[in-house]
């Protein structure tokens, strides 16, 4: 029989830390609304930083274009962009391997999936990271509106999704210029922010939703604005709701579409799902989903008070098999195991992070900030252990391990150490079998019951 | 082809318990009784390929007239096809195989999918190929999987998907191969046996597992070659490689690979057709992975081209007009691309539904005259002798084949 309190590190936070006294169930919800020491700790670069960096990296290598070394010239202006982003990621890694506050980087991971941003345009370049620190996180244990509307509103998503170039066909601007509408980001706002796919929202709602967001835009790449030139005149009318039609048209409209959309049961009912799919089972419990879209509904939309009835039903910690963790979750919770020293990732270099991070879990399908399209990564476990999938997971539980330890610790030992009472009998027996440790770690690290949560 | 060894046959006997007397593994004479030399190549286009812009019907005045910002037609440089369709010169690498009738087009088609123009939804239900109104439910399996079930002679090598990814189009009972270039597991055969029990209960890493031993076996000897000495190099190298591996060439030189060897059927994934912005350069980045794609299956094949049929599909096609930021928004009809040595090409199959605004679907989007299922039924029905029956009822319940239109020689 497994602990609550072994579950709670497991399934709701980023792994048992080896040698670390075991905190209690009820540390998850104290830690998730105290405050986030790991930001402190491990800072990233905020917005403004990063979105000067990316207007130097365009201009670089524009200028760079046509020189006799502007090849060599432009491969320097991505090797400093580059480095930045690894640096990027391995304070993302080090926060998850030190956090006391586990379920904070889940849920952190979780909303940056959810309003997934990604994106080759030198525009955007380096500017994820600061966009999930300013957007997402500082509401993971907020109101999921204010969460929304930070989302959508912010320079990374207008850009990501083309919100820029949308514009009143009847505008000032449209009709002097015979542009129209973008659809992309009022598509999936509905479909994939908020109400979800088949709702009952039509094509209709899609474009008024659009239409009402004409006028959006983005100054000199980094700040919102609103500019009433291209705001499609007269009132919207998203699910039966009438926007806009003042004039002049503003953001404000906008802002309480958003509002709207935050509190309506359609969308409850899918961020409910999709929290307890990620958690705890791609066929969630139906009593701790109702309980979950009750608590969002009543609290208006507040997400700490969503996860704590998540937690308070009994079926959350059912015993496993749980949810395949996702590479990045498996690389964090790895390392954790291991005791790798926070500080050391936070500060390892390019190539470092590159062969034992970045790349491996390109091989094992998730490319950091780099899904293929804005619903993200998968959601279902066969999606994740296919088998070229799980011979990238296998090798990387076979040889980093020892890249990064120089004394591996005794698989006999091991093995209870990062699964607690979870690891099976079967599993015991093959670890203590091993030929080398790094094989024993390694049959601990790509079993069943550490890749699962 | 390496040799199974007798590990691999206990292995596999376990797996497979009751049913291991009936699989053609153990038999050699049914591993040499593939279902023929014909091969099909099913490429998914992700993310609503414009088929407005691939297939130009710049005859028509009002794909000028919606779309003003966008290079149409022969004036702009697009291969004349047959006087009112043209193609996008971004496929200009693929003149050749048009002249040789080794490349075509359907035009007008999509899946049932209506309405909705979700890409996620719209993708999952070209890949089951089933009817339709079962949005947002798990689908359990993929068309291509419903189709090996039909298949006599086949063995797990018959079918791979290829890429990094998981594919839904394979996904089911019939064993097949899920690999991406370059994957290599490469363990010490005690390790791999001690991996093999502690798998042995869960359902989802047990087969992945056995699958992965089995491949890497065979590509690159017993227990991927591994001598042990330094698994990280080992795995450094294997990792960039297959971190590198994800490119088209890549894809198709392996897909090639094991379609000369004993694959009959393999299925991968080509992305960046969501051009909501800038169409002209984004589609054009597309359109050269799909080109490569083509010629690298051609030059890999050899000679096996002439038995080879490839068919390029999306989940749905996009607006007629032009939308705000140079490019088009979700739209519902789109083009099926056709290429191999077996195809019967050089021509635009398809009703042409027009497009004034009272031919369209909701009033936007080009009108799907026929279903995409149809055209890929008929070409299985050409190459692997598959009746009509099955193919409307197993492989594509719901569909209605229709007549047939001929795609191959």
């Amino acid at each position: 029989m497994t602990s609550r309190a072994t579950l709670a590190q497991i399934r709701f936070g980023t792994g048992l830390r080896p040698g670390r006294r075991l905190p209690a169930p009820e540390a998850l919800m104290e830690r998730l609304t105290g405050p986030d020491l790991m930001a402190q700790t491990y800072r990233q670069e905020d917005f403004a930083t990063r979105a000067v960096a990316a207007q130097a990296f365009r201009s670089e290598l524009r200028a760079a274009r046509g020189l006799a070394d502007g090849a060599e010239r432009q491969a320097a202006v991505r090797a400093v962009m580059r480095d930045a982003k690894f640096r990027q990621l391995a304070i993302s890694l080090a926060r998850g391997v030190a956090s006391e506050d586990g379920l904070r980087e889940r849920l952190t991971w979780f909303w940056a999936d959810h309003f997934t941003t990604a994106g080759q345009r030198a525009v955007m370049q380096g500017s994820i990271t600061a966009y999930v620190e300013e957007a997402i996180r500082p509401h993971v244990a907020g109101r999921f509106g204010d969460m929304l509307e930070a989302a959508i509103l912010h320079p990374v998503m207008i850009l990501y999704l083309d919100q820029e170039g949308s514009i009143g066909p009847n505008s000032r601007n449209g009709l002097a210029s015979g542009r129209g509408l973008n659809e992309n980001l009022a598509r999936e706002l509905l479909e994939l922010h908020t109400l979800g796919v088949n709702s009952g929202y039509i094509q209709r709602d899609v474009r008024q939703m659009a239409e009402l967001m004409t006028g959006v835009g983005l100054e000199r790449g980094r700040e919102i604005v609103f500019r009433p030139g291209n705001a499609e005149p007269g009132p919207e009318e998203v699910l039966g709701v009438t926007y806009g039609g003042a004039d002049p048209a503003s953001l404000t409209e906008v802002r309480a579409a958003l509002q709207d959309l935050a509190l309506r049961p359609e969308t409850a009912r899918h961020l409910s799902r999709k929290l307890a799919d990620y958690f705890l089972s791609d066929a969630p419990d139906p009593g701790v989903l109702e309980a979950m879209t009750a608590t969002y509904l009543q609290s208006g939309g507040d997400l700490a008070a969503v996860m704590q009835a998540m937690l308070a039903q009994g079926a959350a910690w059912a015993p496993g098999p749980g949810r395949v963790k996702r590479p990045f979750h498996f690389v964090v919770s790895a390392l954790r195991a291991l005791g790798v020293v926070p500080d050391r990732i936070a500060q390892a270099s390019r190539p470092d992070i590159n062969q034992w991070a970045y790349l491996p879990m390109v091989a094992m399908g998730q490319r950091w900030q780099g899904a293929a399209g804005p619903d993200g990564f998968f959601d279902d476990d066969p999606e994740w252990i296919h088998p070229q999938a799980l011979a990238a997971r296998v090798g990387w539980a076979m040889a980093v391990p020892s890249r990064l330890r120089r004394r591996l610790p005794d698989p006999r030992e091991f093995v209870s150490a990062c699964l607690g009472d979870m690891a099976g009998e079967t599993l015991q027996w093959a670890a203590a079998r091993a030929e080398t440790r790094a094989e024993g770690v390694g049959i601990i690290l790509a079993s069943p019951e550490f890749m699962r949560s | 082809m390496a040799a199974i060894t007798r590990r691999e046959m206990l292995l596999r006997s376990a797996i497979l318990g009751c049913s291991a007397a009936a699989s053609p593994l153990f038999t050699p004479v049914a591993l040499a009784s593939v279902p023929g030399e014909n091969r099909l190549v099913v490429i998914i286009l992700r993310g609503a390929m414009d088929g407005l812009d691939v297939v130009q019907p710049y005859g028509d005045p009002a794909l000028v007239a919606a779309r003003p910002g966008f290079e149409i037609g022969p004036a702009s440089g697009a291969r004349d096809l047959d006087g009112f369709f043209a193609l996008h010169r971004g496929l200009q690498d693929l003149w050749p195989l048009w002249q040789a009738g080794e490349l075509g087009f359907a035009h007008a088609v999509s899946t049932p999918y209506r309405n909705a123009r979700s890409h996620f939804d719209g993708q999952d239900l070209l890949e089951a190929g089933t009817q339709g109104g079962t949005e947002g439910r798990v689908h359990e399996d993929g068309w291509l999987n419903r189709f090996l079930q039909t298949l006599p002679g086949t063995s797990r090598e018959t079918a791979l998907a290829v890429g990094r990814q998981e594919a839904l189009i394979l996904r089911g009972s019939a064993p097949s191969v899920s690999w991406s270039p370059a994957s290599r597991l490469s363990l010490s055969p005690a390790t791999s046996d001690l991996l093999g029990l502690v798998y042995r209960e869960d359902p989802l890493f047990q087969p992945a597992f056995a699958d992965a031993r089995f491949y890497s076996d065979l590509l690159y000897g017993e227990f991927g070659g591994a001598d042990g000495d330094d698994m990280m190099a080992d795995m450094a190298a294997t990792t960039r490689s297959v971190a590198r591996a994800g490119n088209a060439s890549a894809i198709a030189d392996f897909a090639a690979e094991r379609l000369r060897a004993d694959a009959r059927i393999a299925s991968f994934s080509l992305g960046g057709w969501d051009t909501h912005r800038g169409q002209s350069g984004s589609i054009r980045r597309a359109l050269g992975h799909l080109s490569t794609a083509i010629l690298q299956l051609r030059e890999g094949l050899g000679p096996d081209w002439d038995h080879t049929t490839v068919l390029a599909m999306t989940e749905f096609g996009r607006t007629l007009r032009e939308n705000g930021s140079g490019g088009t928004d979700h739209g519902t009809g789109s083009a099926l691309v056709m290429a191999g040595g077996a195809l019967n090409g050089g021509r635009v199959f398809g009703d042409w539904p027009g497009l004034e605004e009272a031919d369209l679907f909701d009033r936007r989007d080009l009108m799907p005259t026929r279903d995409v299922r149809a055209y890929a039924a008929w070409a299985m029905a050409r190459l692997f002798g598959t009746d009509r029956a099955t193919l409307e009822g197993q492989v594509f319940p719901g569909l209605d084949l229709g007549d047939d239109p001929g795609l191959l020689r």
